[in-house]
């Protein structure tokens, strides 16, 4: 394939999928046929894209061949091209996850449709190198989402729906009066135009602006105190989106944090880091506790989602290059281990039909594979060694401490402490303790495409942990090349 | 003329600030809408405010002198069908719920997030809830 189109395959390939499968609206194998096609054919073109950005540093093309910086453009470097590998990766975890009867909704006809639409939103925001146009894909985002949650119809997933709109709404407005103020300012949108504006701004005027925008920013990752939207409706989501939507949504407010505060205005101000810093702590601290309170394998995951944000976001606080390392390569392996647990609590409500720990149990004995296939994301969320999350704490925890950051090292080890406690809550009630109703009831279902999906992304889990120095290499080499 | 739509943009996002807080879903809504536009104004006003000549080149000269920047509007426009789009959407969304709950008061709405029970473990779902024919 020819470079041109290999830069906005991201976003062709899953626009026109959702296009083809809502065209598809009344013929369900037909429409699953096409958006396995493709997911496919987007996590091929990512590869692609992957291995070209990989050999030349990075892709650019300008829309409508209008000169830099006037008109839209997208670049892709090699923080981009591997979020939309994992972006496509995730994509597929989850569309063969639907296959499956693990907790799959409705199969409301649009469902399909919308995924590849917040696949395009998101991959999107990876590949833009334009301020409004990010806006845009926020928008693709949000709607979309949106869609998702309101498609089930019942009564909690509306509630959802609503505290998630009105707050993410929010959200995308200050994001857009950020946006304008910012152009007001520089007179430019295009990522390249605006960090040599950045540097005559004067300082004042370019920390208010940028605290709006990473105000806007923080709110789509989750960070504290924003974070009210996520676990108020994540839980009400059919698995397989959940798990989307758990690995990717967050992920794509933090990567803008990176690409504005570490790519575009550099240096960022020095204020804004050590607010962000402190937020990161925060973050981290109230996420952890508000699992430790759940009984919910869902909602106990969404806090956790919450927790780790806190950790990515650490490692831009920080604000060196080893600081973005750290955080592309959390960032990469949290998005893969996250998604898989959430799909994992999806397989325990097939075998046991309920997702509380207090009804289900005796797992260990009745399914050990599953007990094993739970443990290697679980302990890689916690940090065990050799998982790929021990290789990740260690890279944000060494640039800490290497800055001599002492209270923010302390607070990330405790938070490691107490996802270990979540996670052996979930080990010793759902596997561990026998069945509160002595035997697990027989349950008749598709299961196969669930194993393969959490078996696969286990297997990448694995595969970081065991050789993460081919990972933290081209971590490396995305953070060097940075405009630092 | 800029203090003037200053003055302006504050008012509206004043306006839509207090709705939004309000525990009526319906003004929540409507505040977020009023909200919404205060930001389009916010953009509109990011271009030069003074010139109303319009931005396009007459033939035979390639420079343009004294015109409005045809950019803002260009966003404006892309604010508002979006914005207009997620007001149809949540304008529906919020019907639906006050139609099927029979209230308009967001703390009655705690169906995603029950209250605790004795306040040391979240309560347990209901059977209906866990049933597999409610998540299919």
């Amino acid at each position: 394939m020819s470079h041109p189109a290999l830069v906005i395959a991201p976003v062709i390939i899953p626009l026109s999928t959702a296009m083809l499968t809502a065209w598809a609206y009344r013929r369900p194998a037909l429409q699953t046929a096409i958006s396995l096609a493709g997911v496919l054919a987007f996590l091929l073109a990512a590869i692609g894209l992957l291995q070209s950005v990989d050999a030349q540093g990075h892709l650019a093309m300008q829309f409508g061949n209008w000169e830099k910086p006037f008109g839209i453009a997208f670049l892709i470097d090699r923080t981009g091209a591997s979020l939309v590998l994992i972006t496509a990766l995730m994509g597929t975890a989850s569309l063969v996850f639907l296959l499956s009867d693990a907790d799959p909704g409705s199969r409301h006809p649009l469902t399909l449709p919308l995924v590849h639409g917040v696949l395009a939103g998101v991959s999107g925001s990876f590949c833009t190198a334009d301020l409004f146009n990010l806006y845009v894909w926020f928008e693709v985002m949000l709607i979309c989402s949106l869609g998702l949650f309101a498609i089930g119809r019942r009564i909690d997933q509306l509630d959802g729906t609503f505290k998630y709109m009105a707050l993410n709404l929010v959200g995308t407005l200050l994001l857009l009066m950020s946006v304008g103020m910012i152009y007001a300012a520089t007179g430019h949108l295009y990522f390249g135009a605006l960090s040599e504006a950045y540097a005559t701004l004067p300082p004042g005027l370019a920390l208010a602006l940028l605290t709006a925008l990473t105000l806007a920013f923080l709110m789509k990752a989750g960070a504290f105190p924003l974070f009210a939207w996520l676990p108020a409706a994540y839980h009400t989501l059919p698995a397989p989106v959940l798990a989307l939507f758990a690995g990717l949504l967050t992920k794509v407010g933090v990567y803008t944090v990176l690409r504005t505060l570490g790519d575009v205005f550099t240096p960022a101000p020095g204020l804004l880091m050590e607010a962000l810093g402190w937020i990161a702590v925060a973050t981290m601290v109230t996420g952890v506790l508000g699992a430790a309170y759940h009984w919910d394998i869902r909602r106990i995951l969404a806090f956790h989602i919450v927790s780790q944000i806190g950790y990515i976001l650490l490692g831009i606080a920080l604000n060196t290059e080893a600081g973005f390392t750290a955080t592309l390569f959390y960032t990469l392996h949290h998005i893969v281990v996250k998604a898989n647990l959430f799909l994992i609590g999806a397989i325990v409500w097939f075998w046991t039909g309920s997702y509380d720990l207090r009804r289900v149990g005796g797992l260990y004995a009745a399914r050990p594979l599953l007990a094993v296939l739970f443990l290697i994301p679980a302990l890689s969320l916690v940090g065990i060694p050799p998982l790929s999350g021990f290789w990740a704490k260690f890279l944000v925890l060494q640039e800490a401490i290497a800055q001599g950051r002492v209270a923010w090292t302390v607070a990330a080890l405790l938070v490691s402490v107490l996802t270990l406690y979540s996670m052996m809550k979930i080990w010793m009630e759902a596997f561990w303790k026998p069945h509160p109703e002595g035997a697990l009831a027989p349950v008749q279902g598709r299961i196969w495409p669930a194993y393969l999906a959490t078996t696969s992304l286990a297997g990448i889990t694995l595969w970081i942990g065991l050789a993460p120095q081919h990972l933290l290499a081209f971590a490396q080499a995305a953070a060097r090349s940075f405009n630092l | 003329m800029t203090w003037l739509l200053a003055l302006t943009i504050w008012v509206t996002l004043s306006t839509g600030l207090y709705l939004t807080l309000s525990r009526d879903l319906l003004r929540c809504v409507l505040g977020l809408a009023i909200v919404g536009s205060g930001a389009n104004l916010l953009l509109f006003l990011t271009g030069r405010i003074g010139s109303g000549q319009p931005p396009v080149v007459p033939l035979g000269e390639t420079v343009l002198s004294q015109a409005a920047n045809p950019l803002p509007q260009a966003l404006v426009l892309t604010a508002i069908v979006i914005g207009f789009a997620l007001m149809c959407f949540s304008l529906v969304l919020v019907l639906r719920l006050i139609e099927r709950q029979r209230t308009d008061d967001v703390l009655d709405l705690r169906l995603a997030e029950p209250p605790g029970g004795d306040g040391v473990k979240p309560p347990l779902p209901t059977p209906a809830a866990d049933a597999r024919e409610a998540r299919t």
